[in-house]
């Protein structure tokens, strides 16, 4: 135990020294959060609009005037017909369209309600959202003036229609993307490359022959991994929550559990890469290739896995962060619990057990 | 020189396959000896100490390290053996004394006892004020000096040195037997191979191999005695140019 915790020291100076591969490991999570960050908030500048008015009164007017006003909008064109609107959107230049019902001040006048559809490039899933809301909190701005103008509450309905891609995957899925893609990233590479760099050295040599256990081995070349691992959880979850807006809605104890077993089969797989990489190049351009395509690609979080051919689809099921960012996504995003999520948890802790025990048992005790 | 023997092998042998990389070796090394083991690349040296470390399992034949049978006692030879190889084998990036402690830590060692052994082992290399120097900084000559010394830190019973010297310039080299000769003295067994013929001399005793057997093992004024012969690098070539297998 005690020779533990000395290789599990040293391991720990080898990474602290390192400190252009440290900065790497906490920059990247960083790096990826911020852009995303800055790429929302400077497109919704200026975003142009399409309107229909069918009803043509005072108060539809008053609204689009109040939307143009609006320093995020640029009314972009009036159009006649509810039909034009899909043109517009094909050609490109509109990112959001209102249509106004006949009779919507009749309607709001005399029985306080009234609706008017709000149309967004479901495509582009961040800016639909934002755009959506922003024109719902102008239209409730509106109401609320005229509620006291009128002295009696009236109430305009936005309803919310998404173009193109009605669920708005893309999003929320960004940060369970880039969750699985850092961990998968950092403990396949890191965990790989530090085994082979004693392969290379000599230096595994002589820890073969000296009577510290394989195993023992193994662990310490996990434990900085594993809490860089963390560390680098945390500063996305606290990121994504100040900046993005999207704080972890369930429960952290499930998210840091099934992040734990997401580690553990990346772990599992750096340890696997290391047994046949002969150099540290070999394995960084095996988990660069062998695991960051098959994440970025299989996992959804870039393309939808339904829209894949059936083969494709098959061979995602066997791509750990796909489970992972499932999970991510249900359990950060939509605050549902372990009863919504068992199924992907149990796939991801036996991938990681099984994986865990393989790479043990292939890990060459002796070196030939 | 006292009797005791530290290693003994009785027809040791290792097959990859077909390939009999080692092939019925015989010997027996004493306490406190340096024996050398000479051969030509792809003669088995490095096949035979890896046996002899518990790195490798035998494929026929017997043999006992400081008293343990090394198909059934791997763990208990682990404890008593030092080992060094050819390739520089301590982290760069570590200090010195982290160095220091870590291989001593590995073996067990008490932080006390460690503690002791890192400075008597600095004054000795006179490296005190590089104790906190990284490895990659200091000159290579040293570095090779800290690395024996680092491999006997333990205190072990045989320390199995391959090609320790490799890529050393002469002075360091001598200066590096110099460390040698104190640690036999100490009653420490060296088995060291090498490809310098004036280190074969350095040598209490030395064994040739030729194609995965032993040609000869003898004292080095014997062999060349034997051989008619002023220095052990024609010895080795008497015995070396029947060699059929290329080297690896």
């Amino acid at each position: 135990m005690k020779q533990l915790l000395v290789f599990i020291r040293k391991e720990f100076l080898h990474v602290f020294r390192d400190r252009k591969t440290l900065l790497m490991l906490f920059g990247l999570p960083i790096a990826q959060i911020v852009l995303f960050g800055f790429a929302l908030s400077n497109e919704v500048k200026d975003s142009k609009i399409a309107v229909v008015d069918y009803s043509k009164d005072i108060m539809t007017r008053q609204i689009i005037n109040k939307v143009g006003a609006n320093p995020y909008f640029e009314i972009e064109s009036n159009l006649k017909s509810a039909t034009d609107i899909d043109a517009a959107f094909r050609k490109g230049n509109i990112k959001v369209a209102l249509v106004f019902p006949d009779n919507f001040s009749t309607d709001l006048i005399h029985t306080g309600t009234a609706t008017v559809q709000v149309i967004a490039d479901g495509s582009d899933p961040n800016l639909a959202t934002t755009v959506t809301n922003y024109i719902s909190t102008v239209i409730a701005d509106y109401t609320a003036s005229l509620s006291l103008q009128e002295g009696h509450p009236v109430q305009v309905q936005p309803e919310i229609q998404m173009l193109y891609n009605p669920d708005l995957r893309g999003a929320p899925n960004f940060i369970p993307g880039v969750m699985a893609l850092v961990l998968m990233l950092v403990c396949t590479m890191m965990t790989s490359v530090s085994i082979v760099r004693e392969k290379e050295l000599g230096t595994m040599e002589i820890l073969l022959v000296s009577p510290f256990n394989t195993t023992y081995i193994i662990l310490s070349k996990l434990a900085p991994n594993l809490l860089i691992s963390l560390v680098n959880l945390f500063i996305i979850l606290v990121l994504s929550d100040l900046f993005l807006d999207l704080p972890v809605k369930g429960s952290i104890v499930l998210l840091v559990f099934c992040s734990i077993l997401f580690i553990l089969t990346c772990l599992s797989i750096g340890l696997l890469l290391s047994i046949s990489a002969k150099t540290q190049q070999a394995a960084m351009m095996g988990s660069l290739m062998g695991m960051m395509l098959p994440t970025m690609l299989l996992t959804g979080f870039l393309f939808p896995i339904e829209n894949m051919p059936l083969p494709l689809r098959l061979l995602s099921n066997l791509v750990p962060s796909r489970w992972y960012f499932i999970i991510v996504k249900q359990v950060m995003l939509k605050g549902l619990g372990i009863g919504a999520v068992w199924k992907e948890t149990l796939i991801l802790a036996v991938m990681a057990f099984g994986l865990f025990a393989i790479s043990l048992r292939n890990f060459k005790i002796r070196l030939q | 020189m006292n009797t005791e023997a530290v290693i003994v092998t009785d027809k040791l042998t290792k097959r990859f396959g077909p390939f009999i990389a080692c092939n019925e070796l015989t010997f027996q090394v004493d306490k406190g000896e340096i024996f050398g083991f000479l051969g030509a690349n792809g003669a088995g040296k490095t096949t035979a100490m890896r046996m002899l470390c518990g790195l490798l399992n035998p494929s026929s034949g017997k043999a006992t390290v400081a008293g343990f049978d090394v198909y059934t006692q791997a763990n208990r030879i682990k404890q008593r053996i030092g080992y060094m190889s050819q390739r520089f084998s301590l982290y760069d990036d570590l200090t010195v004394s982290e160095n220091i402690r870590f291989f001593g830590g590995i073996y067990g060692m008490s932080i006390s006892d460690i503690k002791k052994k890192t400075s008597a082992l600095l004054s000795e290399l006179q490296l005190e004020k590089e104790a906190k120097t990284l490895v990659r900084d200091i000159p290579p000559g040293w570095k090779q000096k800290l690395a024996f010394s680092v491999s006997i830190v333990h205190g072990p019973d045989i320390v199995f040195l391959d090609e320790p010297t490799g890529g050393v310039d002469p002075v360091t080299r001598r200066q590096f037997w110099d460390l040698i000769y104190e640690a036999a003295d100490k009653g420490v067994t060296v088995f060291v191979t090498t490809h310098y013929m004036d280190e074969a001399e350095y040598c209490n005793r030395v064994s040739i191999m030729v194609d995965g057997v032993i040609a000869d093992l003898d004292a080095p004024a014997r062999l060349k005695t034997k051989y008619q012969v002023s220095s052990m690098e024609e010895v080795f070539y008497a015995l070396a140019r029947n060699a059929v297998r290329k080297a690896d």
